[in-house]
């Protein structure tokens, strides 16, 4: 009860926050579209994909988990401007769980995700895109579990090095390869085994394949459990290590 | 209301390749009785920050107890967050919010209810002075209005004990004085207020009692009289040419009332004495017998600086 209490405390307040900055509602709406409209054109004969609704089956999952891991990944720099002005030092002399210090940021990550997949999907839509709202909803799923063990991740990390300067270069060097062996922008199908090889340890790679299935309709393929299980383990794991951070960092 | 026994805290840095401990807080006992405003003087990194830290429960210590507010610090951490009010010494307040949202948020962080939260920042707001601008974005705040706002923040859920670290660092001379008065009103609302300060005169003029901290020790405590006092006498300061300095101090050293005599590098001779009032006119009748003209004399009470001096062989000013 109380957690639940100090989780919507923290998240209303850092909603409101996100509101008041017409900039990051701008980009946030902004840039994915700019994908879509630029990006996704060149992908028809590029994946040489018999049709323009084909090529944003694969493409739209794809773009959507990348703006979840990148979405997530990169908060950590609000955090180090919150720890810099003294926010979290003031938050946690206070009895509010430590655990709801970092669930209401991540998951007003995980909302302002969603508000972007939405307005994708409904643009994609516009597209000739079809997608059952079944299918819809778990890919949703995924997203947010992928979003929120990002966001997690990058808190918690900003926890630990506190400067910009350490998690710019920590957090690029960690997305170049996620991005690059998960298949997210074109399938890994046409790799070479060695690729592929690497790509399995790859555990985005299974979130976007499980993606991918559910935008096709494949429901009963083995891909869907297996990248949801896969992001609900991590996104479980990145919590409880970041909230740990909450509680015991130091400055 | 504090009692500290043992205290320690070490920080490993790392400069290049080797890791250094910095002995911050090194073995502090300390009482702080209820209603009375407590200071912490100390230089730049003398570890005031680092105990209060500890106390506020955000730090753990390496060794050592305290009870606060009668919660015990290592047991029951979460009871003493609940009786303590704590303003860093960096601020704590996000720019693109307002005073009233932060004393509201603040407030609920510790369970009140969203009504009365809003009752309490109301409240606070006014105390403090503030209502004209609390509905303003923070950044918006002139320092002293800011500084106002973070210890209105360390107190909106009443707790019996506030930690303010530095609450005057970096105010202009008449914010400080407005930022005494506060916390003088909040003694006055029976609150037991803990201060670290690096001025002297904020801790002789405001606190009821201090405790002197230099390299992570307690040096000395007690009130600001007593501490004083403890440098017992005073000291006469007499100005002449670096010529009559060596015949002037054979002339004076031997007096009865003279305890000790100093030569000053410049010319001059530092006399410590019991009394200064009757030394001074004893010291003029010598020098003048002995034909000895000075350039000034100047009589010198100790101040919280000498105790300082004493203590570490440093000055306060300096350090
Ligand atoms: N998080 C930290 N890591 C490493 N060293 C620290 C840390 N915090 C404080 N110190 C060191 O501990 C000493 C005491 O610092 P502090 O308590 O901030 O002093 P003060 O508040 O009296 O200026 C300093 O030498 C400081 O550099
Ligand atoms: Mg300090």
């Amino acid at each position: 009860m109380k957690f639940a209490r100090d989780t919507w405390l923290i998240f209303q307040r850092q909603t409101q926050l996100l509101l008041r900055n017409p900039v990051w509602v701008f980009v946030g709406v902004f840039q994915p579209v700019m994908y879509l409209l630029l990006f996704a054109p060149l992908l028809k004969p590029a994946l040489n994909a018999p049709t323009q609704a084909a090529a944003y089956k694969i493409f739209v999952p794809g773009l959507l988990v990348l703006l979840a891991i990148f979405g997530g990944l990169f908060q950590g720099f609000g955090l180090i401007a919150e720890l810099r002005a003294g926010v979290i030092e003031r938050s946690r002399v206070t009895p509010i769980s430590r655990l709801a210090l970092l669930l209401g940021r991540s998951l007003r990550d995980v909302v302002s995700l969603m508000a972007q997949a939405v307005i994708i999907t409904l643009l994609a839509l516009l597209f000739d895109l079809r997608v059952f709202i079944g299918d819809l909803l778990l890919a949703y799923l995924m997203l947010a579990l992928i979003a929120l063990m990002t966001s997690a991740v990058s808190y918690g990390v900003a926890l630990k090095v506190k400067s910009e300067d350490a998690l710019a270069p920590l957090m690029n060097t960690v997305a170049q390869p996620v991005l690059l062996l998960s298949g997210i922008l074109l399938p890994l199908t046409f790799a070479p085994g060695w690729l592929q090889g690497i790509a399995n340890w790859n555990p985005f790679s299974w979130a976007v394949d499980g993606t991918r299935a559910l935008f096709a309709g494949d429901l009963g393929s083995d891909k869907v459990w297996q990248g949801l299980s896969i992001t609900a383990v991590l996104a479980a794991l990145g919590v409880y290590w970041a909230a740990r951070q909450f509680a015991r960092s130091v400055r | 209301m504090i009692e500290t026994r043992g205290l320690r805290k070490s920080f490993r840095s790392r400069a290049g390749r080797e890791t250094k401990t910095v002995d911050a807080v090194r073995g502090v006992d300390l009482e702080v009785a209820k209603g009375e405003i407590f200071g912490f003087l100390g230089p730049n990194g003398a570890g005031k920050t680092t105990t209060l830290r500890m106390l506020a429960t955000l730090i753990e210590p390496d060794g050592g107890e305290a009870t606060i507010a009668g919660a015990d610090l290592r047991k029951d951490p979460a009871e003493v967050r609940r009786r303590i009010g704590y303003v860093p010494q960096g601020g704590s307040t996000w720019d693109e919010s307002t005073a009233r949202e932060e004393l509201v948020l603040h407030a609920r962080m510790y369970g009140i209810s969203k009504a009365d939260a809003q009752q309490r920042a109301t409240r606070a707001l006014d105390a403090f002075q503030l209502t004209e601008y609390a509905d303003r974005k923070c950044k918006t705040y002139s320092g002293g209005q800011r500084r106002r706002v973070e210890i209105a923040l360390g107190i909106i859920h009443e707790p019996k004990i506030v930690f303010l670290d530095e609450p005057t660092t970096g105010l202009d001379p008449q914010s400080r004085a407005h930022m005494w008065d506060e916390i003088r009103r909040l003694r006055g609302d029976g609150m037991t207020v803990f201060i670290t300060t690096h001025y002297l005169d904020e801790a002789d003029a405001l606190c009821d009692r201090i405790a002197i901290m230099d390299n992570g020790e307690v040096v000395a405590e007690g009130t600001p009289t007593e501490l004083k006092r403890e440098i017992s006498g005073d000291v006469v300061l007499v100005g002449l040419d670096l010529a009559a300095t060596g015949q002037a101090a054979k002339t004076l050293d031997g007096e009865p009332y003279v305890n000790k005599l100093e030569t000053v590098d410049e010319g001059g001779l530092r006399l410590y004495v019991d009394e200064g009032a009757t030394a001074i006119p004893q010291v003029l009748r010598r020098l003048d017998h002995a034909g000895l003209e000075l350039r000034s004399i100047e009589l010198h009470r100790p101040s919280l600086d000498d105790v300082f001096l004493t203590k570490t062989g440093r000055s306060l000013r300096e350090s």
